[in-house]
């Protein structure tokens, strides 16, 4: 029996700060020249928390609006504003900066978050009124750093500043002398990383109604490597998540594959769930500080805002099936393989139709797919394109190729089965993912009943290989087998029961 | 790339792109021709006149195994703004390349 | 004859042509690759 898909949170942090002083096209500029105009220009081209919530591709990100209702706005999208627009969305919520600071502190175990008093003092209040945080969370707060003693620290001991409006705030301390793999920088990502991860844990477990402790595994899929100097990516996000987040009967792993981490991560889940090991399964990831501003030189050049404001993170919750839930049909897998070789053909057949193929489906059987769901309002203006509408066009293409639609009906197909795209650029996030809390619930209202989820990873960035990387799966209407093999125990016991009444009369009689 | 030109001749060199649409494709263009605009890379203020084309456009097509070509890129044709690419890309041959 | 003989460096992009698709290509017209690359903007 398949697993299914209990729930899905979506989560931003708003970062603006961080666009400044941690995405590295932003670091490598200041690096090689401090004075550059860009720098100066894009401070001024940074929004205001008020304008990320209002941005409408958050808003969808979050579940407040749908992708149906994106797409009746005209790009550019960071020219309009979505009306009514909520700090808390169905799936999750759009977190300020300071805020979200303070989850740092709470999710720093080691204490190398140090934050100054006055600022200490109003994180606590304004996170005591968060609803997910509990109060014992907040006494990390009772113990501020003097700003002396933070200079100090930045000045002296390699401490990387944290930055909020602007003024110095606090500090990260680096967590070993030498040890590069523990310095302040990484330290400053992973805590980012587990911090977004955590928040994201917490509004998938308030929206679904299994308990926390029901939870006994999580697998984190972020692009980002905890370890030290002898073990640099050791992990365990994941575990390291699940504590703060309060999982107290789960273990768990970090899985990797660049964007196509989640997908991965999530055939993994379904397998354990449906092989028996777990009943619920939780895959979640952080978001990046590095690809924070990763294309603000074109936005600026621009004079657009520099949108790629957004750390954010994502959680799904894959259980036993329940009769009823979208099941992971791990029989239509689509996977990139060593020979599958790297033209975009190649690819996108190996994980699409290839698949599709050997259950008995064509390209058109699939009513959504959930490609590379980058948010084209960011991508078009740095030259890089709609990714989404590519996917969808290379697999109308696919389809036309096929002979399964005519090459006339490619725009057709490509509005049929394809989506705008929503998600922030942060690698993973956008990877097929941001889709599964809307699939889900277009499945259970029935407007769709199949939707394909593909991740792709662009290997050939870590230089271990000039491969390139994918895996895809079906999401599909629940056969309600879960439920009716449910009842039909319950009728095998009970008919067991009355032969054994049978026979007992019988031998009574004899 | 000022490597390769030191090593093999400004002459000998022809740079093939595969950007995914056209304004990309005249940047990078840009960049291995006339330096780089945004003044951040390594080519910065370094005017090669390199030749460079993107794969989709005729003058490198031609070429090519036409087999290889259908496997590798066809459908991509049905992707890509082809008459964008060529556009942008011709405009920045005629501004800066120095061979022909 | 553009690509015979020379040498090529390859610029490919992940949400275009890959790099081994387009060394795949000029190598098919006489050319040799000396450099190639696939970049990612996302």
């Amino acid at each position: 029996m398949y697993s299914v898909v209990k729930g899905a949170s979506y989560f931003i942090a708003h970062a603006p700060d961080m666009v400044v002083n941690n995405g590295t096209t932003q670091t490598t500029q200041r690096k090689a020249d401090p004075n550059a105009e860009y720098l100066t220009q894009l401070e001024k081209s940074l929004r205001s928390y008020e304008d990320c919530v209002a941005y409408l591709p958050n808003q969808v990100y979050i579940g407040n609006m749908t992708p149906e209702e994106l797409e009746g706005y005209a790009l550019p999208w960071y020219e309009q504003k979505a009306l009514g627009a909520q700090r808390k969305g169905k799936y999750g919520e759009i977190m300020p900066e300071d805020e979200f600071i303070g989850m740092m502190k709470i999710c720093d175990v080691f204490d190398l978050v140090k934050l100054e008093a006055g600022f200490s003092a109003d994180l606590k209040e304004k996170l005591g009124q968060h609803a997910l945080i509990d109060a014992s969370q907040l006494e990390v707060f009772d113990k501020p750093s003097k700003e002396a003693e933070l200079r100090k620290l930045i000045d002296k001991e390699h401490a990387e500043p944290i930055y909020y409006l602007g003024k110095m705030v606090g500090c990260i301390k680096a967590a070993h002398d030498f040890d590069e793999s523990l310095s302040a920088h990484v330290i400053f990502e992973n805590i980012v990383s587990k911090a977004s991860c955590v928040l994201s844990i917490l509004h998938l477990m308030d929206q679904t109604d299994v308990a926390k402790d029901e939870i006994a595994y999580v697998i984190e899929c972020s692009e980002e490597a905890c370890g030290d100097m002898n073990q640099r990516g050791g992990g365990n996000f994941a575990k390291a998540a699940a504590e703060i987040a309060g999982l107290t009967n789960a273990t768990g792993c970090d899985v990797r594959g660049f964007c196509a981490g989640p997908t991965h991560a999530l055939l993994q889940a379904a397998s354990l769930v449906k092989a028996g090991l777990f009943k619920y399964v939780v895959v979640a990831a952080g978001g990046s500080t590095a690809k924070l501003g990763m294309n603000g030189k074109d936005h600026v050049k621009k004079g657009m805002p520099a949108l790629e404001d957004c750390v954010a993170g994502f959680a799904i919750l894959v259980g036993e099936n329940d009769g009823i839930s979208p099941e992971i049909n791990t029989d239509i897998l689509g996977r990139h393989t060593v020979g599958t070789g790297s033209s975009p053909q190649a690819v996108i057949s190996s994980l699409t139709a290839a698949a599709l193929e050997k259950a008995g489906l064509k390209l058109t059987d699939v009513d959504k797919y959930s490609v590379e769901m980058q948010n084209p309002d960011i991508t078009k203006p740095a030259g890089a394109g709609n990714v989404p509408e590519a996917n969808y066009k290379m697999i109308g293409a696919l389809a036309a190729m096929r002979g399964e639609i005519q090459k006339a009906e490619l725009a057709d197909f490509v509005k049929k089965h394809g989506m705008v795209g929503w998600a922030p650029t942060q690698g993973h996030i956008p990877s097929g993912v941001p889709y599964m809390g809307f699939a889900r619930q277009d499945i259970l209202e029935g407007k769709i009943s199949r939707a394909m989820f593909i991740g792709k990873g662009s290997l050939f960035l870590g230089r271990m290989t000039n491969l390139f990387d994918g895996v895809s799966f079906v999401l599909q209407q629940n056969s309600g087998k879960g439920q009716s093999e449910a009842v039909s125990e319950e009728t095998v016991k009970k008919l067991i029961a009355q032969s054994l009444k049978d026979f007992a009369g019988h031998l009574l009689q004899e | 790339m000022k490597e390769f030109t030191e090593e093999f001749g400004a002459e000998n060199i022809v740079i093939v792109l595969g950007a995914a649409e056209g304004e990309a494709a005249g940047l990078a263009a840009e960049t291995v021709t006339a330096g780089d605009p945004t003044f951040a890379g390594p080519l910065a203020g370094v005017q090669l006149g390199l030749r460079v084309y993107h794969v989709c456009e005729p003058e490198i097509k031609d070429e090519v195994d036409p087999q290889v070509y259908e496997e590798q890129i066809s459908m991509m044709e049905m992707v890509l703004d082809i008459d964008d690419i060529i556009k942008e890309m011709t405009s920045i041959r005629e501004q800066y390349c120095k061979y022909n | 004859m553009l690509l015979k003989d020379k040498k090529v460096i390859i610029v490919g992009d992940r949400d275009g042509i890959p790099g081994p698709a387009i060394a795949a290509c000029c190598s098919t017209a006489g050319a040799e690759v000396v450099f190639s690359s696939t970049e990612c903007f996302v």
